[in-house]
C-alpha cells in the first residue's frame, strides 16, 4: 500500500525534526520524507494532515493485555485495538497473565496471537521469576529466544533482594532490560495513598515510602551488578528525587510514569469511586507537582499507560476489595497533552517520552521517522476537544476515573507497519 | 390589585371573645374541678395562657397548663415542607382530667383528631373538650368544637388569619383573598 | 430550615445547621421514650431494614427500637445469615432489597464507602451505621447531643479522644462534627494508632494521656483492639492499659465537671477502669438513651416526608 501524508507538522525528536513535511509510505517502510513530495501514480492513499501533528507511532512500555487467562477483562485483539485508537503502534505486555508468561510456550502463544489478531506490534515482557513468586528464576533464555524484549515481575516486587540481584545478573547474558515494579509488600497493605485524603476516608493507607524504599534498593542493586534497570509507574516526589540523584552517578537507569500520576491526586478517592483505585495509588498534590517537574527535568524519561483493564464485576464492589487499575490506552494522549497546554513540556519533549525514549531503552528500531524506518506513524490533533465516554471505549475495560472529562488532544489516525490500523470518524 | 382583607375581629373584639369563651368553659363544667388547659402549637398556646389568666381574674385559681405539638401525629406529615418537630410539654398527670384543648382556627378537623391521638398516648383523660377562636367550617372529619369564638364560612379562595400580639405583634382576626 | 437529604452517609456531608437541626429534633423524640406509651404513629407503614455485615447489638438494637417507636416495621439482616455467605455481592444485595421497596436501610459494613455504593443502587434512604474506619454519623450525633445536654453548649469546650484513632470511625465522625463548633480537640493514643497526616486537619495530637486530659471538659474513650489484620500496633493489651487506660487519677487533671464518654462496648479494665466507667462523671448510659432519640430523629427526617 502507498500512503502519502501531506502538510503535517512532523515532530520526530529521534531525528531532530519539527517542521511541515510530507511523508511517503511504500509497503511497510517510509520511503520518502521531505517538503512537497510529488508522487505520481494510482493507488496512492492521500492523507491531508494540514494543521495536524504527524509523529512516530507511540510506544507503550507497560500494558496488561490479560491474555491468556483473563480474556473477560481484555484480549490481545481488543487491547491492541484500544492501543491503535490511542495512537500506540507498539505495546509491551506484562507477564502477569494466567498462566504467567514465565516460559517460552506462553511467550510463543502471545506472539502468535498478536500476529494473527493484534492491531499493533505486541512485544511480550517475560517474568523474572517463575509464577511471579519471587523465588526461582524464570527461563529467561528460552523466553528471549521466543521473543521477549524485557523481564519484569510487574504486579509485584521481588521481595528477596538476593533473587532480584540474580535475575538482573542473569539477564545480562541476553542484554535485555529489567522493568521493576517498586512496592514494599509489607508496608503496602493499604489501598490508597497515606496522606490527607486517607485521614478523612479511613481507607487503609499505603505510605509513599513503600515505593521509595524499593526504588532505592533496585537502583542500588542494578548499579552494583552493572545492569540497566527501568523503574515503572513512578508516582512520588521521593522516587523522583532518588532517581534524579542516582542518575548522576549511574546512567543505566530509566523510569516511566503514567498519566494518572500527573493528573489526579489522592483527593479523588474521597468519593469511594473504585475507578480511582490504582497501584501505586493516586498521590498527594506535592507528588503530582514533583512528577511534572521530573518529566520536565527529564528525570522521568518515559510516559507509559500501565493499561489495566478490568471487568465491571471486579470494580463494582467495595473499595477495599475492588481490583486496582485504570484502562488507560484511549486517554493517555489526551491527558498528556495537558502538559503541553500547561507549558510543562514542549510538544517535542512530550512526543519524545512516548517514542524515542521508550524505543531506546528497549533497543527497538522504532520511535522515529527516518527514511527506511518501519512505517509506524500517527496523525493527531493537539487542540481537538472531546469528552471521554467510557461506553465508547474499544477496550473491554471501561474502568476509567476520567469518564466525562473534557480533554484537548486526540489521535486521529494510526498506521502500523504501513497499514491503516485506525482512522477516527472525524478525520477529514 | 392585591389581597382584599376583611376584618372579622379587631383587638377589642378578640379580647371580648376570649372572655366569653372563658365564661362558657366555667359554666359548662360547673366550675374548675379537674379542669386543665392544653394549647395546640402554636397560637393555641397563647390563647390557653390568656384563658388561664382570665380564669385567675374570675376564680382566683390557676389551672394546669400544657403545650401540645402534634407534628408526629399528623396524617399529612409526608407533605410537610418544614419538618420541624417541637416539644410537647404537659407537666401534670392528665389521667381523669377534663382537658380543654385550645386552638386558634378549626377547619378540616384533622388537627383535632391528631391532638386527640396524641393525648390518648399520654394518658386517659376523663373528658376532652375543644375551644377555638374561629371555626371556618368545611369539615373533612366528624369533629366539632365545644366552644367557638366566631363562625365564618370561608370560600376556597380565602384564608382566615389569626394574629396574636405575643407572636404577631397585634391582635386581630382577618380574612384574606389568596 | 429545609431538610432535603435522602441519605445519611456521613457527618462530612452535613452543615452545622443541619447537625443542630437533628439535635433539636432529637430533643422532642427523647420525650417519647420517657412516657408510658412509647410510640408515635409518625412512620406508620414504613419499612426499615438493618443490614449488618459486622456484628453489633447496641447500634442495631438502637435503630430497631427507634424505628419501632415511630411505628415503622423493622427487619434485621446480618451477614452470617444472609446470602452474603453464599457470595452475593453488595450490589446484588442492594438490588434485591430494593425490589422489596423498603423505605430505609441502615447498613453497617467493615469497608469504607459501602453505604455510598448502596446509595448508588437504591432509591430508599441509606443510613450509615458504620463503614469500616470511615464514619459512624449517628454515633457522632448522639455524642454531640449528650455533650450539649450535659454542658448546655458545644462551643468553647476542650474535648479529648483517646484510643485507636487511626482505625476509629467514631473518632472521625466526631472530629468532622465538632469542627463546626468552637471546640479544642485533642487526639491521644500510641503513635502507631494516630493517622500519619493528621496535622493536615489542624488537630492537636498528644501521645501522653496525662497531658491530653489536662483541663478536658469531655473525655471520649475508644475501644481498643490489639491487632488488625495480624499486625501488632501495640505490644500487648496489658501495656496499652497501663499507659492509656483511663483511671480515676487522670480525672483530677481534667475539669471538675468533666464527662466521660464511650461508644461501647467497653473493655472494662482495659481502656477504662471500673471506677471511672461506673463513676459519677460517666455519661455512657446517657449516650445509649440518647442514641435512640437521635436515631428516631434521623429516621423521621429522612423518611418521614417526601423529600
Amino acid at each position: 500500500m502507498k500512503i502519502l501524508i501531506k502538510n503535517g507538522r512532523v515532530i520526530d525528536p529521534k531525528n531532530g525534526r519539527d517542521e511541515i513535511l510530507d511523508i511517503f509510505i511504500n509497503g511497510n517502510i517510509i520511503e520518502k520524507i521531505d517538503k512537497n513530495i510529488m508522487e505520481k501514480g494510482d493507488n496512492i492513499h492521500l492523507i491531508d494532515a494540514s494543521d495536524l501533528v504527524v509523529a512516530p507511532g507511540l510506544v507503550d512500555v507497560h500494558v496488561h493485555l490479560r491474555e491468556p487467562g483473563y480474556e473477560y477483562k481484555e484480549s490481545i485483539k481488543t487491547g491492541t485495538m484500544a492501543a491503535v485508537k490511542g495512537g500506540f503502534t507498539t505495546v509491551v505486555c506484562m507477564a502477569n497473565t494466567n498462566p504467567v508468561n514465565d516460559n517460552k510456550s506462553i511467550t510463543e502463544y502471545i506472539i502468535k496471537k498478536a500476529k494473527s489478531e493484534g492491531a499493533c506490534r505486541v512485544l511480550p515482557c517475560g517474568a523474572m521469576t517463575k509464577g511471579l513468586k519471587g523465588k526461582e528464576l524464570a527461563e529467561i533464555g528460552e523466553m528471549y529466544e521466543a521473543g521477549i524484549v524485557a523481564i519484569s515481575d510487574d504486579g509485584k516486587s521481588i521481595r528477596n533482594s538476593e533473587t532480584l540481584r540474580k535475575a538482573l545478573e542473569y539477564a545480562k547474558l541476553f542484554n535485555i532490560p529489567a522493568i521493576s515494579h517498586c512496592e514494599d509488600e509489607d508496608l503496602s497493605k493499604g489501598f490508597v495513598h497515606e496522606g490527607g485524603a486517607s485521614v478523612i476516608s479511613g481507607i487503609e493507607p499505603i505510605p509513599a515510602i513503600a515505593e521509595e524504599i524499593i526504588v532505592k534498593r533496585d537502583m542500588t542493586i542494578a548499579k552494583y551488578v552493572k545492569t540497566p534497570i527501568h523503574l515503572t509507574h513512578i508516582s512520588t516526589k521521593g522516587s523522583v528525587e532518588s532517581i534524579g540523584e542516582m542518575k548522576k552517578k549511574y546512567d543505566l537507569i530509566t523510569c516511566d510514569t503514567c498519566p494518572h500520576y500527573f493528573t489526579l491526586t489522592d483527593r479523588a478517592t474521597l468519593s469511594f469511586d473504585t475507578n480511582t483505585k490504582v497501584n501505586p495509588p493516586l498521590r498527594s498534590k506535592e507528588d503530582v507537582k514533583a512528577i511534572k517537574e521530573g518529566l520536565r527535568e527529564e528525570i522521568i524519561d518515559i510516559i507509559a499507560t500501565d493499561h489495566a483493564p478490568h471487568d465491571l464485576t471486579s470494580k463494582d464492589v467495595e473499595f477495599d476489595i475492588a481490583s486496582s487499575g485504570i484502562s488507560g490506552l484511549e486517554t493517555a494522549l489526551g491527558l498528556s497533552m495537558a502538559l503541553v497546554h500547561e507549558g510543562v513540556l514542549s510538544m517535542s519533549m512530550l512526543i519524545k517520552k512516548f517514542t524515542e525514549n521508550p524505543a531506546k531503552f528497549l533497543n527497538l528500531p522504532y520511535g522515529g521517522l527516518a527514511h527506511g524506518d518501519a512505517a509506524d506513524i500517527i496523525v493527531f490533533d493537539p487542540d481537538y476537544e472531546w469528552t471521554v465516554d467510557k461506553n465508547n471505549f474499544v477496550s473491554k475495560g471501561k474502568n476509567t476515573p476520567f469518564n466525562g472529562w473534557r480533554l484537548k488532544g486526540k489521535n486521529l489516525l494510526t498506521i502500523v507497519d504501513g497499514k491503516m490500523a485506525y482512522k477516527d470518524a472525524r478525520f477529514k | 390589585m392585591g389581597k382584599k382583607t376583611v376584618s372579622l375581629l379587631d383587638k377589642k373584639a378578640v379580647d371580648r371573645t376570649i372572655t366569653r369563651i372563658t365564661h362558657e368553659i366555667l359554666e359548662k363544667n360547673k366550675g374548675y374541678e379537674d379542669l386543665c388547659l392544653i394549647g395546640i402549637r402554636t397560637r393555641g398556646i397563647y390563647l390557653a395562657k390568656r384563658i388561664n389568666d382570665k380564669i385567675k381574674a374570675v376564680e382566683d385559681i390557676v389551672l394546669p397548663l400544657g403545650i401540645l405539638d402534634i407534628t408526629m401525629y399528623r396524617d399529612d406529615i409526608f407533605k410537610l415542607k418544614s419538618p420541624e418537630v417541637k416539644k410537647t410539654d404537659i407537666p401534670f398527670d392528665l389521667n381523669n382530667m377534663t382537658i380543654i384543648l385550645i386552638d386558634d382556627v378549626m377547619h378540616t378537623g384533622r388537627t383535632t383528631r391528631a391532638a386527640i391521638d396524641a393525648i390518648m398516648d399520654l394518658g386517659r383523660p376523663k373528658k376532652i373538650q375543644l375551644a377555638v377562636l374561629v371555626d371556618r367550617g368545611d369539615r373533612e372529619l366528624p369533629m366539632h368544637p365545644d366552644y367557638a369564638g366566631i363562625f365564618y364560612n370561608v370560600s376556597p379562595e380565602e384564608a382566615v388569619l389569626v394574629r396574636l400580639r405575643e407572636i404577631d405583634g397585634k391582635d386581630e382576626v382577618i380574612v384574606v383573598r389568596t | 430550615m429545609k431538610w432535603n437529604k435522602k441519605d445519611l452517609l456521613g457527618i462530612r456531608e452535613l452543615t452545622k445547621e443541619e447537625i443542630l437541626f437533628v439535635l433539636d429534633s432529637a430533643d422532642s423524640f427523647k420525650d417519647i421514650s420517657k412516657r408510658e406509651v412509647k410510640k408515635v404513629p409518625t412512620l406508620r407503614g414504613k419499612t426499615v431494614i438493618t443490614l449488618f455485615y459486622e456484628p453489633s447489638t447496641r447500634t442495631r438494637t438502637s435503630f430497631e427500637i427507634a424505628a419501632k417507636r415511630l411505628s415503622a416495621d423493622t427487619i434485621n439482616i446480618s451477614a452470617s445469615t444472609s446470602s452474603y455467605i453464599k457470595g452475593e455481592t453488595l450490589k446484588d444485595t442492594a438490588k434485591n432489597l430494593e425490589s422489596m421497596k423498603p423505605d430505609a436501610i441502615v447498613i453497617r459494613h467493615s469497608m469504607p464507602g459501602a453505604p455510598h455504593m448502596l446509595s448508588k443502587y437504591m432509591k430508599s434512604s441509606v443510613i450509615n451505621g458504620g463503614d469500616g474506619a470511615h464514619e459512624h454519623p449517628t454515633q457522632a450525633l448522639l455524642d454531640l447531643f449528650t455533650i450539649r445536654e450535659k454542658k448546655n453548649r458545644i462551643d468553647g469546650l476542650n474535648i479529648t479522644i483517646v484510643g485507636d484513632i487511626a482505625h476509629s470511625r467514631v473518632a472521625r465522625s466526631n472530629v468532622f462534627a465538632l469542627r463546626h463548633f468552637n471546640t479544642h480537640i485533642t487526639l491521644c493514643g500510641p503513635p502507631t494508632m494516630i493517622p500519619h497526616d493528621i496535622e493536615s486537619l489542624g488537630i492537636q495530637v498528644e501521645y501522653n494521656v496525662e497531658k491530653a486530659v489536662q483541663d478536658a471538659d469531655v473525655i471520649m474513650m475508644l475501644r481498643i483492639q490489639k491487632e488488625r489484620g495480624g499486625i501488632a500496633y501495640i505490644p500487648s493489651i496489658k501495656e496499652y492499659s497501663s499507659i492509656y487506660g483511663l483511671k480515676t487519677e487522670h480525672l483530677k487533671r481534667a475539669k471538675k465537671d468533666v464527662i466521660i464518654m464511650h461508644p461501647g462496648p467497653m473493655n472494662r479494665g482495659i481502656e477504662i477502669s471500673d471506677e471511672v466507667a461506673d463513676g459519677p462523671y460517666s455519661v455512657i448510659l446517657d449516650q445509649v438513651e440518647n442514641g435512640v432519640a437521635v436515631r428516631m430523629a434521623t429516621l423521621y427526617l429522612l423518611i418521614g416526608r417526601e423529600i
